[in-house]
């Protein structure tokens, strides 16, 4: 009996580690076990022989962005730079917290609040007070309730309650996305089940917008789906501080933008994640947002708190509708409600009670706007001594003014998949591959380095 | 102010909504009018993909909503209570809806242990908020496996186990259920009969089909044993199974040791694949390990299971949503590459999870006096519970309430499947401010000693005077 056993342990791992598993679990009679060993050998032998269910799953690759984190991590060099990182680092390159984060949950943790469930659509004061700090709280929708505000997951978690709600209520209706846009957009429309096409948006000429590019495509994006007609796509745009390009268009382009989309009777669809994060202002990065806002468009935003408060981790956002009127606006709201409730019940509510005590207290609110401004302002900083870099170490006359004009956590260097990958092979600057570098992660001090590593890509790298 | 629009035929086809504007339909273009059709057809058969049905129609112009097509949506059945309770100015309301721990003051608890974990981890200088890994914060991954399948599983010492931190136990069924519907052959789940309200819809929305098997026997308040070992015989072999791991929710009803481990035989040698809801482990019996017992069992014997934890009912962290999804599998091999796929799950439903609920949990798990403590608090929730039941049993007896009420405290865990039916719930809601869900299913926990006396009148006389 033993023998055999043996034998068909070398056939089948599992097997011979379930001879282990017993043997362990004999040892352990004293600790309530309920299963004889003797019965437990022969159903592990049954078992060991079967093959998993699963045995045809085939491993996925790894998250191409998160991967980028992790090359770092094992690179041993000491002048290694990480540059994938989609999160703020300070300028001695750690993570931050923000001071009004610590006393809003110091504050959380001595009033002694409770943690029962949350209703579907989150917490009322966190609705209110995202609302209000995205269209500004004398905005008219605001005061005619035609906004629908349901907590979400973060943006993530806020794009997919809109991405099912667009499957449901606007069956076969498509989602026109940039090119290029945040590798995650793709993959919430997909296993949201809404098809989408992409819009000329970045021109590698100018390292800039694709402005006609962009316009053309949205004018022409349609895709002929049985009775499907052209209009009524939903083109998503970045409301601040594009990723990966950092390139916004300007108030008159966006301007233009409203027009065709208005022409198109298309829907727009903000994913705000940076608001006050891009420039430093609250306002100013919201004015895309509320333009189209104040032309009585119907749109959605999904928004994100994770740059702007540092709550990364919290996963706080919430997906706003803007509607006609405050009737649609509540039979909208309640049907994200129904969409949110078979995903995950009801959302997490410690990240939505920081927001509502930062917002709803003006001093912290005061406090909020400044770090803002701080962690906006080093970065603007280490753009700028970034440029100074490249220029001075620069002897050919490129431009490199793209730096400056781009805005937020991301800049797209123009650098393609081949010098990138001398970026990180030569001078073990960690990116993603198409070009695109984090300024969250990079200091003044490395300002020449790195400039360094971008002109020996750039002009002896093809 | 445009005009709100409903079309006829949304109101025969699907009663149930109701919209608050007048209908007017002389405006409609046939374009409007597919779309609604298209939504009427989703929206009569909630289980069927809207896809096959006919496309979008162009958004329609200028002022009016391109929205006007969404109709309101109902209440969900079971949060729903507690909206129609908070609303209710009576003194002598009573809350028995939603399944959250009440002391014997009625107000909610938050643990000792708990605050003095959320207080380390404030006071922790070093902690940060960056992205957790989409699977969740490693340390609670590990430590909630061992919870559940016992620190000495042969299964996590294989590394058979991949474990993933997801938003409690939905959000745990959620991934574990789009998981099966992509990699698994077999798209059907059986899911008892009854179950909690939110299952179906949770399956369904996943992309699996749901059908299900007999569990609650009425006659005896009881499990129907038979019913369900006859239809789980009959199910196609390969199915996916639910099993409520301990106090099935609503019925409080579980099957015998015994019971169990027939069920297990059997789903074996049918290859039935389970996929156990533990959403009570220490909260029902008092214990964790005894509560533990019926996945244990199917995770000692080798088999494959899926398993969704939730910690919010047993570390009272309702709105931190924390919970976990297990997957066993037969080789660590297929274990990581399950956890790579999983990942693609998660990845585009909310990229990673919260951070704070998971850090209080492996806070208090890997601490060994914080865990103590912890079973002493949880102990303590348990024990008022099955008090709460004794003093309904035995009030109801000595009030001479017509019916056997037993099962009051034959039952366990949160809720009590107390047999009456919607009209007498309705009744007790309205006379008497008790609100409870229409199934006659009542939270013990919102339960006090103060407050058994008016539920017994209440039950007392919807049982005399309603049919």
């Amino acid at each position: 009996m033993a023998s055999t056993m043996l034998s068909l342990a070398s056939v089948s791992p599992s097997f011979s580690l379930s001879i282990q598993g017993k043997i362990k679990l004999g040892s352990l009679e004293r600790n309530n076990l309920f299963i004889k060993t003797e019965s437990f050998g022969r159903m592990s032998m049954v078992a060991a022989v079967n093959p998993s269910r699963f045995e045809g799953v085939t491993m996925a690759p790894p998250d191409p962005i998160l991967g980028v984190s992790e090359a770092f991590k094992a690179s041993t060099n000491e002048m290694k730079l990480n540059l994938g990182v989609g999160a703020y680092r300070t300028e001695e390159l750690q993570p931050y917290v923000l001071n009004v984060v610590k006393k809003a949950e110091n504050l959380m943790l001595e009033r002694g609040e409770n943690k029962e469930y949350l209703p579907i659509e989150g917490l009322a004061a966190f609705n209110k007070a995202t609302a209000e700090l995205l269209f500004g709280a004398d905005n008219p929708v605001i005061k005619e309730q035609k906004v629908a505000t349901v907590q979400g997951l973060s943006g993530t978690g806020s794009l997919r309650l809109a991405a099912a709600f667009i499957e449901l209520y606007f069956p076969g209706a498509k989602a026109l996305i940039s090119s290029p846009t945040w590798g995650n957009h793709k993959n919430i429309f997909n296993d949201a089940r809404v098809p989408w096409s992409e819009y000329r948006y970045y021109d590698p000429k100018t390292v800039g917008l694709d402005f006609e590019g962009m316009i053309s495509d949205i004018k022409t994006c349609f895709v002929f789906h049985e009775l499907y007609s052209p209009e009524g796509s939903f083109v998503l745009l970045h409301g601040c501080a594009h990723n990966p390009t950092g390139i916004d268009p300007t108030p008159q382009q966006w301007e233009k933008i409203a027009d065709v989309i208005q022409e198109k009777n298309h829907i727009p669809f903000f994913d705000v994640a940076y608001q006050g994060f891009a420039s430093g202002s609250l306002d100013a990065d919201a004015a895309a947002v509320r333009l189209f806002v104040a032309r009585g468009m119907e749109l959605l935003v999904a928004q994100s708190y994770s740059k702007n408060l540092g709550l990364y981790a919290e996963r706080i956002g919430a997906i706003n509708v803007v509607l006609t009127s405050s009737d649609t606006a509540a039979r909208v709201k309640s049907q994200l409600k129904r969409l949110a409730r078979p995903m995950y019940s009801n959302p997490p509510i410690h990240g939505a009670k920081i927001v509502a005590n930062i917002v709803g207290d003006p001093t912290l609110f005061s406090e909020w706007k400044a770090e803002m401004e701080m962690m906006a302002g080093r970065i603007k900083n280490v753009r700028q001594k970034l440029y100074d870099s490249l220029c001075a170490e620069d002897k050919s006359r490129k431009d490199w003014s793209f730096i400056l004009k781009q805005i937020g956590m991301f800049s797209f260097t123009g650098l393609n998949k081949t010098q990138t990958e001398n970026m990180t092979n030569k001078w073990h600057v960690f990116m993603t591959k198409d070009g695109r570098i984090s300024l969250a992660g990079l200091n003044l001090a490395k300002c020449e380095y790195l400039s360094n590593a971008i002109i020996d890509s750039y002009h002896n790298v093809c | 102010m445009s005009p709100q629009f409903t079309s006829p035929g949304a109101h025969s086809s699907s009663p149930t909504f109701s919209s608050s504007s007048s209908s007017s339909s002389s405006s409609f273009s046939s374009a409007s009018d597919r779309r609604l059709n298209a939504l009427v057809r989703h929206l009569a058969t909630e289980e069927s993909s809207p896809m096959d049905s006919i496309s979008a129609s162009p958004t329609s112009a200028h002022a009016d909503s391109v929205f006007a097509h969404v109709v309101r949506g109902p209440e969900d059945p079971i949060l729903g209570v507690t909206v129609a309770y908070n609303k209710d100015h009576s003194p002598h309301k009573l809350n028995l809806g939603v399944g959250a721990y009440r002391t014997e003051e009625g107000k909610p608890l938050v643990l000792n242990v708990v605050r003095k974990a959320e207080q380390n981890l404030v006071n922790d200088m070093s902690r940060v908020k960056e992205y957790l890994p989409i699977v969740g914060l490693a340390d609670f991954n590990k430590l909630s496996a061992r919870l559940i399948l016992g620190a000495d599983s042969p299964a996590i010492q294989e590394n058979r186990v991949t474990t993933v931190q997801c938003l409690s136990g939905t959000g745990s069924l959620r991934v574990g259920g789009e998981f099966l519907a992509r990699h698994y052959h077999e798209r059907t789940i059986y899911i008892p009969q009854p179950t909690w309200g939110n299952h179906t819809k949770v399956f369904t929305l996943a992309g699996l089909s749901v059908k299900t098997y007999r569990y609650y026997d009425p006659a005896t308040r009881g499990l129907n044993f038979q019913g369900l070992l006859e239809d789980l015989g009959s199910a196609p072999a390969g199915a996916v199974v639910l099993l409520h791991a301990c106090a099935h929710n609503p019925t409080g009803v579980d099957p015998t040791l015994e019971q169990w481990e027939q069920i297990r035989q059997l789903m074996r040698s049918r290859a039935l694949l389970p996929f156990f809801d533990s959403a009570y482990q220490g909260f029902a019996s008092g214990s964790l390990d005894a509560d533990a017992q019926s996945v244990r069992r199917f995770a000692a014997d080798g088999g494959e299971l899926l398993l969704a934890q939730s910690y919010a009912k047993n570390m009272g962290l309702y709105g931190e949503r924390v919970g976990a999804l297990s997957i066993v599998l037969k080789t660590a091999e297929v274990a990581s590459k399950v956890e790579s796929q999983l990942k693609l799950v998660i990845r585009p439903m909310y990229s990673n999870p919260p951070i704070h609920g998971a850090s209080i949990v492996a806070t208090i798990l890997k601490d060994r006096d914080l865990f103590n403590e912890w079973t002493i608090e949880l102990k303590a929730m348990a024990d008022r519970i099955i008090s709460m039941r004794h003093q309904l049993f035995d009030s109801l007896r000595a009030k001479g309430t017509p019916g056997d009420w037993s099962h009051i405290i034959k039952q366990i865990g949160m809720f009590t499947f107390t047999g009456l039916n919607p009209e007498q719930v309705a009744f007790m809601t309205k006379e008497y401010h008790i609100y409870m869900t229409s199934d006659g299913r009542i939270s013990m926990a919102g339960l006090s000693s103060r407050t058994v006396p008016h539920l017994t009148e209440a039950i007392h006389a919807a049982v005399t005077r309603v049919a």
